[in-house]
């Protein structure tokens, strides 16, 4: 009979990270492609740790927004870096968990003995966004390209309409829907009554970690310039409570009470992030440090289309399984990086957990998850003060809360949540 | 970046204008390139006195697979080829009188010698003379070399090293050094060497093999150089330079192999970041390039204390805060290990507009010196190179005139390249350079300035 035990696991080592400064929309990176953006955030994390010409494991990479020429994007940006060009290479797409959902699929191949060694990354441009043609000249250029004949030809070109020839340019928008992310964030706000001021304050105090942390060197073995930027460009060190109240609701408009400004939502964001997993014997043979291990991952999806739940609240969801199959509760780790799509998302997420009706209700728990220590959550700053290029955020919080445990000694354990547009959401837990 | 008019200089019709109009003919100096001999030709050596180390020297240079010529006679006759190399052992030197067979060796050697050819002359120290006619005939030298190297032209340079007793294990990196073209654009230079534990012969193609160097303000220029040139000779390059400057940084470490640390060095826990990250990926360092090094130029009753502080605390303060925090961490420096700080010559001629710059890389000299017979103890050494007029991104946007003016005033008559500085840098690395400690070593061609 055949062995159906199964194969003994280890923890995958997250040995660092890089990435390059966030960069708003159409601003430092508007000329910059993904190809470009990853492959340079792929080099700076060569030459911190020395890859230079070596074969690793898996490359595994992805872009929520992607021009059709990109299909091989993260194994292109390989060949174009200094890696090995035998290291090889795929793609992954899951909306903004894209990411972590990386880092989690490196992780467990190397926790399975599958792989040594590989880099999980994300990245994403608004400025250079794909725009497609209309499906019907899609169609009509089809035929024109499959025309034989010059009377095709002619035929085919007949069939274009002024109407056809406006471009489809891609929207930050639910296909289902058809409502923007930040008005689905709007909705659950409301539900959740968080106001505006928590709000302001959350997006404040992520401005101030951000700033903090640069001045005192944080990002030094995290971060390297690309395109004249050295540091995030929609970092405000000196963002304020008075200066985002002044701020006018751009979600939920129509509504009196909306709270979701520019000033607590993330904008649009530019960007790319890398980071290096490896088993420990490979980062001991390579006398590379390890700082921290990717302990487990959950994955849940919501229905925000009928089923009456909120677009961005499935970490919510993931969250209870995780804990439990790990035998820790929500109070167990020493930081929590809980992605700020939106601050008020970050506020209902924590709202539900410390929620008794909602807990058993929704998530069939005997008593809520519980708070969590205000001054253990996103201590560096997240997503408000960094910007949020989709794919390119999961990346960004997994080297950055590998570092902070790492620093703050072995057995130091953190938390990630990320939730993703099409109603899902990635959580995970690192431990040093 | 190319010298224009050295250039045109040694083109077919610019050699003839320029003899014609008696300008200057700056020659295409000899620089090393792996797998070169030591030298393109026959050397021959001679003495004054009865030396001590001409056994030593001609066995150095057959072993480098050097043909050694007997001295040019009296009546000029010689054994064939031109020599690429004129070595003088001086060490017999007893009185004034004795350089006259100096000067009978001398003549007639180095006026048959080749274009970048060497000139090397090994004495004892004045200072460790048994009469002041002794110290006077060894000082005489002094002047000797220095005018020798003005004399030359094609490129050849002349240096004086002083050999003390006990330390003649200590000549045969030196002599190499000098002999090679990593010396190229080292001229008119009077160093010391002295007693020191040497490991075996080295494999002179990997001479820092195995060996882990950090080179600080690696992004661009002369550091860049530094990096490369310390790589090609087998050393893992830990690059470091401020974070805004870190994509550079990651060009440079991805060229040569080696790793990138974005690192601010004036930071209060820079040293300690540093020895943190060599320790926990390299188990310690062996050598340690302090070239990182900002000007912040004005007149000094123009100078605001800013522009002051931030030149100090680059150029000199975070020099001696790192190295003193190698000293104290316990296996942070590696045995034998090698420092090798980056002065520069407005430390040692002054600058107009430099008082801080200057003050700066002057106390550099200071230091090591200072720091030098600590360094020997553990078996390590501790010494700087003063660049001159060279050839970079910075100097290129210096007024056309102010340019050509400063990179001739030297014996060359142009500027060195950074690969010249970072070949000197290399050379006091290297485990055989164990008996040069506490120096500082010009890489100016024998610049007027300071001189």
């Amino acid at each position: 009979m055949a062995d159906t035990s199964k194969p003994a696991t280890r923890k995958a080592a997250i040995v660092g990270g890089n990435r390059i400064p966030f960069a708003r929309s159409n601003s430092a990176y508007a000329q910059a492609s993904n190809q470009d953006m990853l492959t340079a955030t792929i080099d700076g994390l060569v030459a911190r740790f020395g890859l230079q010409d070596k074969q690793l494991g898996e490359v595994v990479a992805g872009a929520v927004l992607k021009h059709a020429r990109d299909f091989n994007l993260t194994r292109e940006s390989v060949l174009g870096s200094k890696l090995s060009a035998t290291t090889p290479a795929y793609d992954v797409q899951q909306a903004c968990g894209t990411g972590l959902e990386a880092a989690i699929l490196v992780a467990n191949k190397i926790a399975l003995g599958q792989i040594e060694s590989g880099i999980a990354g994300g990245v994403d441009t608004t400025s250079d966004a794909p725009l497609a043609v209309s499906d019907d000249l899609r169609r009509v250029l089809i035929s024109l390209n499959n025309a034989k004949t010059v009377q095709d030809r002619l035929k085919a070109l007949a069939k274009i309409r002024p109407g056809m020839i406006a471009p489809e340019i891609p929207r930050n928008a639910e296909p289902r829907t058809g409502l923007a992310m930040g008005d689905h964030a709007a909705i659950t706000a409301k539900e959740w009554e968080i106001g505006r001021e928590e709000q302001d304050e959350l997006a404040v105090r992520s401005h101030h970690n951000m700033a903090a942390a640069y001045d005192r060197g944080f990002f030094d073995d995290l971060v390297t310039p690309f395109l004249g930027l050295s540091r995030d460009n929609n970092l405000r060190p000196d963002s304020s409570l008075e200066k985002l109240s002044t701020l006018k609701p751009v979600f939920g408009k129509g509504d009196p009470a909306a709270t979701m400004t520019a000033g607590n939502s993330t904008p649009l964001t530019d960007g790319a992030s890398t980071v290096l997993l490896a088993s420990d014997e490979w980062a001991a043979e390579n006398g590379l440090p390890v700082l921290a291990h990717l302990v487990d991952a959950q994955t849940a999806a919501v229905d925000y289309v009928h089923g009456g739940e909120g677009l961005l609240m499935a970490p919510v969801y993931a969250m209870p399984v995780m804990l439990a199959r790990n035998g820790l509760t929500l109070q167990d780790f020493d930081y929590y990086e809980i992605h700020e799509a939106f601050a008020s998302t970050v506020l209902a997420t924590m709202k539900a957990w410390e929620d008794p009706a909602f807990c058993k209700g929704k998530l069939g728990l005997d008593s809520p998850l519980g708070p969590i220590d205000r001054s253990k959550l996103n201590v560096n700053g997240s997503s408000l003060a960094a910007g949020h290029p989709f794919a390119a955020t999961g990346g960004r919080i997994v080297a950055q809360l590998a570092k902070m445990l790492h620093e703050k000694g072995p057995g130091s354990r953190g938390l990630i949540s990320i939730c993703a547009a099409g109603g899902q959401g990635v959580v995970a837990i690192l431990e040093s | 970046m190319s010298d224009w008019y050295r250039d045109f200089a040694n083109s077919g019709f610019g050699t003839t204008l320029v003899k014609q109009l008696g300008l200057p003919r700056p020659a295409v100096l000899r620089r090393f390139e792996p797998g070169q001999p030591l030298l393109p030709g026959p050397a021959i050596i001679g003495s004054a006195g009865e030396g001590r180390l001409r056994e030593a020297l001609t066995e150095l240079l057959r072993a480098e697979g050097v043909h050694v010529q007997s001295p040019v006679t009296a009546d000029g006759a010689t054994d064939g080829e031109k020599p690429a190399a004129v070595i003088l052992d001086a060490t017999g030197l007893r009185t004034p009188g004795d350089l006259a067979s100096a000067h009978d060796f001398l003549s007639p050697a180095v006026k048959r010698l080749r274009a970048t050819g060497r000139v090397l002359i090994l004495a004892d120290p004045p200072s460790d003379a048994d009469s002041p006619a002794q110290a006077a005939a060894r000082q005489a030298l002094d002047g000797l070399v220095r005018s020798m190297a003005k004399e030359l032209r094609g490129g050849s340079t002349a240096n004086l090293v002083h050999v003390p007793e006990g330390a003649e294990a200590s000549i045969a990196s030196p002599v190499r050094f000098f002999l090679s073209g990593r010396s190229a654009y080292v001229d008119g230079q009077v160093m010391s060497v002295s007693p020191a534990e040497l490991p075996k012969a080295d494999d002179d193609e990997q001479l820092l093999a195995g060996k882990v160097a950090v080179v600080t303000g690696a992004a661009r220029g002369i550091g860049a150089a530094i990096a490369k040139v310390m790589a090609r000779d087998g050393a893992h390059v830990v690059a470091v330079d401020i974070p805004a400057a870190g994509d550079k940084l990651a060009e440079v470490a991805n060229e040569i192999g080696g790793t990138a640390l974005q690192l601010d060095i004036t930071a209060a826990d820079a040293p300690q970041r540093l020895i943190e990250h060599l320790r926990e990926r390299h188990g310690g360092v062996d050598v340690v390039v302090h070239n990182a090094g900002i000007t912040r130029d004005k007149l000094l009753v123009n100078m605001d204390a800013a522009r002051w502080n931030s030149v100090m605390a680059v150029n000199l303060q975070a020099q001696l805060d790192i190295t003193q925090a190698l000293l104290d961490t316990e296996g942070a420096l590696k045995p034998n290990a090698r420092v090798v700080c980056v002065s520069s010559q407005s430390g040692i001629a002054g600058n107009r507009g430099q008082t801080n710059y200057a003050a700066s890389k002057a106390g550099v000299i200071g230091m090591v010196r200072a720091w030098a017979p600590q360094f020997a103890e553990r078996g390590a050494t501790i010494n700087a190179v003063a660049p001159g007029f060279i050839v970079t991104e910075m100097t290129a946007k210096m007024p056309f005139g102010t340019r050509e003016v400063g990179s001739r005033i030297n014996s060359l008559q142009q500027g060195g390249l950074p690969v010249d500085v970072a070949e000197t840098i290399a050379w006091l690395s290297q485990p055989g350079s164990g008996g040069v400690n506490g120096q500082t070593v010009r890489v100016c061609g024998q610049s007027m300035l300071g001189a």
